[in-house]
């Protein structure tokens, strides 16, 4: 890909699953895995005669999903039907929303992958409200070609975010979707569980060419079913090297071919065409008659935003700010969610050192809550004693690696720091002790003391190790100091 | 005998009739006359008896009863019952029994009425006659060569027949009361929203109001204070007082009230004139009784029809892709497994075409068409700014009239046979009625005379919306005064 240059552009569906009790236009329960067709009612069924009425809860989610992305929220919205046949869409049409969505206009800020430092602005086109719809499974069973419709999903409330095409890699995408994903979370509007289907991307594809000063754009295609943010970003990846190939090849432009859909194939790594020739649907979208539009108070808007809390990109600002992390750290924090976050900063308060603090967190409280598979919540380590205990390291009190023995005592047993480093024999050694052990090991090592005293400061090293293994309490930094003191007087 | 509602209200109250001896007395009518009329197409002897005889055991144990205790109603097939087929005479649905009662029925039920069956109508309540009915055409009881109107046909010819003293129709672009007109009865379409239309099977959405038919005003506006009301599950439906309209109906003094007759009615080409006279008697009538004449003007009326015709069938195209064949509906049972557009396809084209008639055939094409892709603009979004202005129009005249007067049809009940083929002359029958509909608002038609032939004429009132009081009062206060609503079919 190296002959050219090349933009690659791609734009982003998401449809995300509204965290409501119950369905987006009937009282039907949204839990996730019962047995097929439980959780319908004739109003989810489409049965004829069936009304929809509309759950305000979806509407006070996707407000604050709006405002939190930065989205104006008109005074009115609507509903409008979307018509095409298909056997786990019950009504033949799909309540959906059209020309008035209910969030327009708005952008995330994401940090630039290429440059940790810089931020990207990724402009967000609209998010609507709409209904989802069943499930279709295909049982092949000898011979014959079954298909059982499950329609438990159908009316699911989905708030569907479209962004612009302003993604230009692969490694944007994931970022978009993880700072997305963030919002969501903290926002508490969503599961955001793409395995079962809470969160769903469909990524649209393509690439701007620079060819002796002409600039032409490969067909646009739009990649579906991937279920992870590293299947989005494996899928894209593979989908930009197989379109330039493929204009290298054919050289067909988005004149000459029609949009196309292509699955991922998480197995055999590539995208497969699904839909040969997109033919342009015609949905024939008209606003629904079953359903009134819906006048939306500026008080309700207000209201809503007093619910959002801070956002994490502020969050992220000001953990660089006021705790003088650096971008990536307070991402990685901030990445955790809320209860981490809380975390962290009482750890900070307590040890008055946040640098020490969040690398404490990033290394080994993040990695023993993966071996343990556990939350923040349910930490054998309290932040207060965390902090405790980074102050005593920060104060020179213990060291490092011994403040790791410490650590690993608290996760197994529920005492205060003190109790830990006295029952572990961590006591403090005093300056007079320490200048004892460094004279005699250094009368034992000549050699050692001639070194460095011949420039080669390193062969201290040595007798580090040595002091250590004389009492685990001493400090590395604080012998080294007193033993380049010694031989020095 | 059972032309009356209140009046087997009073019977059973002085104890000269049981619940039971009513409805059996309904039933041997209906058998006596389905033969020859075919207003029904579901009977349902067993639970009518079996909910008479509740009433009774009810009025025997002191418990109180509902305000329509004991009486016959017959429901148009258009509305869900739980315990009877709900066909929309159609072969798509000939098969399906809702799980769940329409609103409507529900209050029926919970006022202790004794329904009866479920009437034929119109396919999907499409058509004007109903001879679209995939069970067979209904006659009119007045003259069985000739269509009691549609698409509520069922519904007016079964109390046209003497079966039953109230009837639920449904009324999209006038079809309560172009078939109250033919058969000599009144109905009434109430505002859009008055009555739920939670479980009446959507034909066009916008413009569905199930409503009341019956011999006499006090009867329409008893079954209108029982269906009448609020759900909750039904977004469209409002949330407003409902008044008890029999008691609207003491006083027959119109002094004060100003209506308004269509000045612009008499000049439409293809009024039967004895129509047209009628109309005319009916305005010396409302004036002898104190109501001030006025003429009005509703500058676009002459779109109504052409509005309507894009407008409903949209909407169907719609409400109707539901009948796929995939869940519930006619399926049929030769799916071609090697048609080019695939089996999916296949099996959706074949139940669609055995399932649907052809008029309903036609709206779908027709509502397909004009919401496509590069037509929206043209038709669909052009009839809604056209509703606004016809909307407007009637806002300007109830600024200055209490209520509008005109014709109902511009013919009596025509030859079975007559306009079958001829779409756009069937369409014609809705020419005075689509107005209040598109508008959302309640409108009456009452037996106002008869032509030459003794066929039935309806006179049409129009009120502004929620306003049916006043045009209970109004349509009651005519029939205090004239006795066309008592003439009955010799049949």
């Amino acid at each position: 890909m190296s002959t050219h240059q090349v933009t690659t552009v791609i734009g982003l569906e998401v449809h995300v699953q509204l965290k409501t009790k119950t369905k987006l236009f009937c009282g039907c329960s949204t839990e996730f895995g019962a047995p097929p067709n439980t959780q319908v009612c004739p109003v989810c069924l489409g049965l004829p005669g069936a009304l929809p009425v509309i759950n305000e809860a979806a509407i006070d989610l996707a407000i604050r999903t709006g405002l939190a992305i930065n989205c104006s929220i008109p005074e009115m919205t609507k509903w409008d039907r979307k018509q095409y046949f298909y056997p786990d869409l019950p009504k033949g049409y799909q309540i959906s929303q059209f020309d008035l969505p209910i969030c327009a206009d708005g952008y995330l800020e994401i940090v630039d992958p290429a440059d940790d430092e810089s931020t990207r602005h990724i402009g967000i086109i609209r998010a609507h409200l709409e209904e989802d719809a069943g499930k279709s499974m295909h049982d092949e069973v000898a011979g014959k070609s079954d298909t059982r419709i499950d329609l438990n999903r159908c009316g699911t409330p989905l708030l569907e975010i479209v962004s612009q095409p302003d993604l230009r890699s692969p490694a944007e995408v994931r970022e978009y979707l993880t700072q997305l994903k963030l919002i969501l979370m903290h926002l508490n509007v969503s599961d955001c569980e793409m395995q079962e289907g809470s969160l769903r991307v469909d990524a649209n594809v393509n690439l701007h060419i620079d060819t002796d000063g002409k600039k032409i754009a490969t067909p646009i295609v739009e990649v579906k079913n991937m279920n992870s943010f590293r299947a989005v970003e494996r899928a894209l990846e593979y989908e930009i090297e197989r379109q330039y190939i493929d204009w290298e090849t054919d050289g067909l432009t988005i004149d000459d071919r029609a949009k196309t859909t292509r699955g991922w194939d998480d197995s055999k790594e590539r995208t497969f065409i699904q839909r040969e020739k997109e033919e342009s649907a015609d949905y024939r979208y008209f606003p629904d008659p079953d359903l009134l539009p819906i006048r939306i108070p500026a008080e309700r808007i207000e209201q809503a935003r007093l619910t959002l809390g801070e956002l994490p990109q502020a969050t992220i600002r000001r953990l660089q700010d006021q705790h003088g992390l650096k971008a990536y750290d307070a991402n990685v924090i901030v990445n955790q969610g809320p209860a981490l976050i809380g975390y962290f900063e009482r750890v900070v308060e307590v040890s008055g050192d946040a640098k020490r603090s969040s690398s404490w967190i990033q290394q080994d409280v993040m990695r023993t809550l993966k071996e343990q598979d556990t939350s923040i919540d349910a930490f054998a380590v309290s932040s207060d004693q965390l902090g405790a205990l980074l102050k005593k390291v920060s104060a020179g009190e213990i060291d490092n690696a011994r403040a790791r023995d410490v650590f690993a005592y608290l996760l197994e047993h529920d005492v205060s720091v003190d109790e830990a480093m006295k029952s572990l024999g961590i006591e403090k050694v005093d300056s007079s002790e320490l200048d004892a052990l460094c004279q005699e090991l250094l009368d034992a090592n000549p050699q050692v003391v001639a070194d460095v005293q011949g420039g080669k400061v390193q062969a201290i090293g040595a007798l580090i190790g040595q002091a250590k293994k004389k009492n685990p309490n001493a400090n590395p930094g604080k012998v080294r100091e007193t033993l380049l003191r010694l031989i020095q007087s | 005998m059972l032309d009356s509602a209140l009046e087997l209200v009073r019977l059973q109250e002085n104890g000269d009739l049981t619940a039971v001896e009513i409805a059996e007395k309904a039933l041997a009518s209906v058998r006596d006359t389905q033969d020859s009329i075919n207003a029904f197409t579901h009977v349902a002897a067993e639970q009518a008896i079996e909910a008479a005889r509740r009433v009774d055991a009810k009025r025997a144990a002191g418990e109180p009863l509902g305000i329509l205790a004991g009486v016959p109603v017959a429901v148009k097939d258009v509305l869900c019952t739980n315990d009877m087929p709900t066909t929309c005479s159609s072969r798509m649905l000939k098969d399906f029994r809702p799980p769940y009662d329409a609103t409507v029925v529900s209050k029926l039920r919970e006022a202790d009425a004794v329904i009866i069956g479920k009437t034929n109508m119109d396919e999907f309540a499409m058509g004007a006659s109903t001879e679209t009915s995939a069970f067979g055409l209904t006659r009119n009881p007045w003259d069985t060569n000739r269509t009691p109107g549609g698409s509520s046909g069922g519904a007016a010819a079964c109390v046209a027949a003497g079966s039953v003293p109230l009837s639920l129709g449904t009324d999209t672009g006038g079809s309560i009361r172009q078939p109250a007109a033919f058969c000599g009865i009144t109905g009434m379409k109430p505002t859009y929203g008055r009555v739920s239309r939670y479980g009446l099977v959507a034909f066009a959405s916008s413009l569905d109001q199930v409503g009341p038919m019956a011999w006499s005003v006090p009867d329409v506006a008893l079954l209108l204070e029982a269906i009448a009301g609020f759900e909750p599950r039904d977004s469209t439906s409002l949330n407003q007082f409902v008044p008890k309209y029999t008691d609207v109906l003491q006083s027959s003094d119109l002094r004060g009230l100003r209506i308004g007759v269509l000045s612009e009615t008499a000049e439409t080409a293809g009024i039967d004139p004895a129509i047209m006279d009628v109309v005319n008697e009916a305005a010396k009538v409302f004036q002898s009784q104190g109501a001030e004449i006025v003429e009005v003007n509703l500058p676009h009326s002459k779109y109504w029809v052409p509005t309507y015709y894009v407008i409903a069938p949209c909407e169907a195209s719609s409400n109707l892709s539901r009948y796929d064949g995939a869940h519930y509906g006619h399926r049929t049972d030769s799916i071609d497994m090697h048609s080019p557009d695939g089996p999916l396809v296949s099996a959706y084209c074949r139940s669609r075409e055995e399932g649907f008639g052809s008029e309903v055939k036609r709206r779908i094409m027709v509502g397909t068409y004009a919401l496509s892709e590069g037509y929206t603009d043209k038709y669909y979004n052009q009839a809604l700014k056209v509703r606004r202005l016809i909307k407007g129009d009637f806002d300007a005249a109830f600024s200055q009239v209490d209520l509008l007067l005109g014709p109902v049809t511009p013919s009596t009940a025509f030859p079975l046979g007559d306009k079958i083929d001829d779409p756009l002359q069937m369409y014609l029958c809705d020419l005075f009625t689509v107005g209040a509909n598109l508008a959302g608002l309640p409108a009456i038609s009452l037996p106002g005379g008869s032509d030459s032939s003794g066929l039935p004429i309806g006179i049409q009132l129009q009120a502004p919306a929620l306003e049916e009081s006043r045009l209970l009062f109004a349509a009651n206060a005519f029939q205090t005064a004239t006795d066309h609503h008592q003439k009955r079919p010799s049949h």
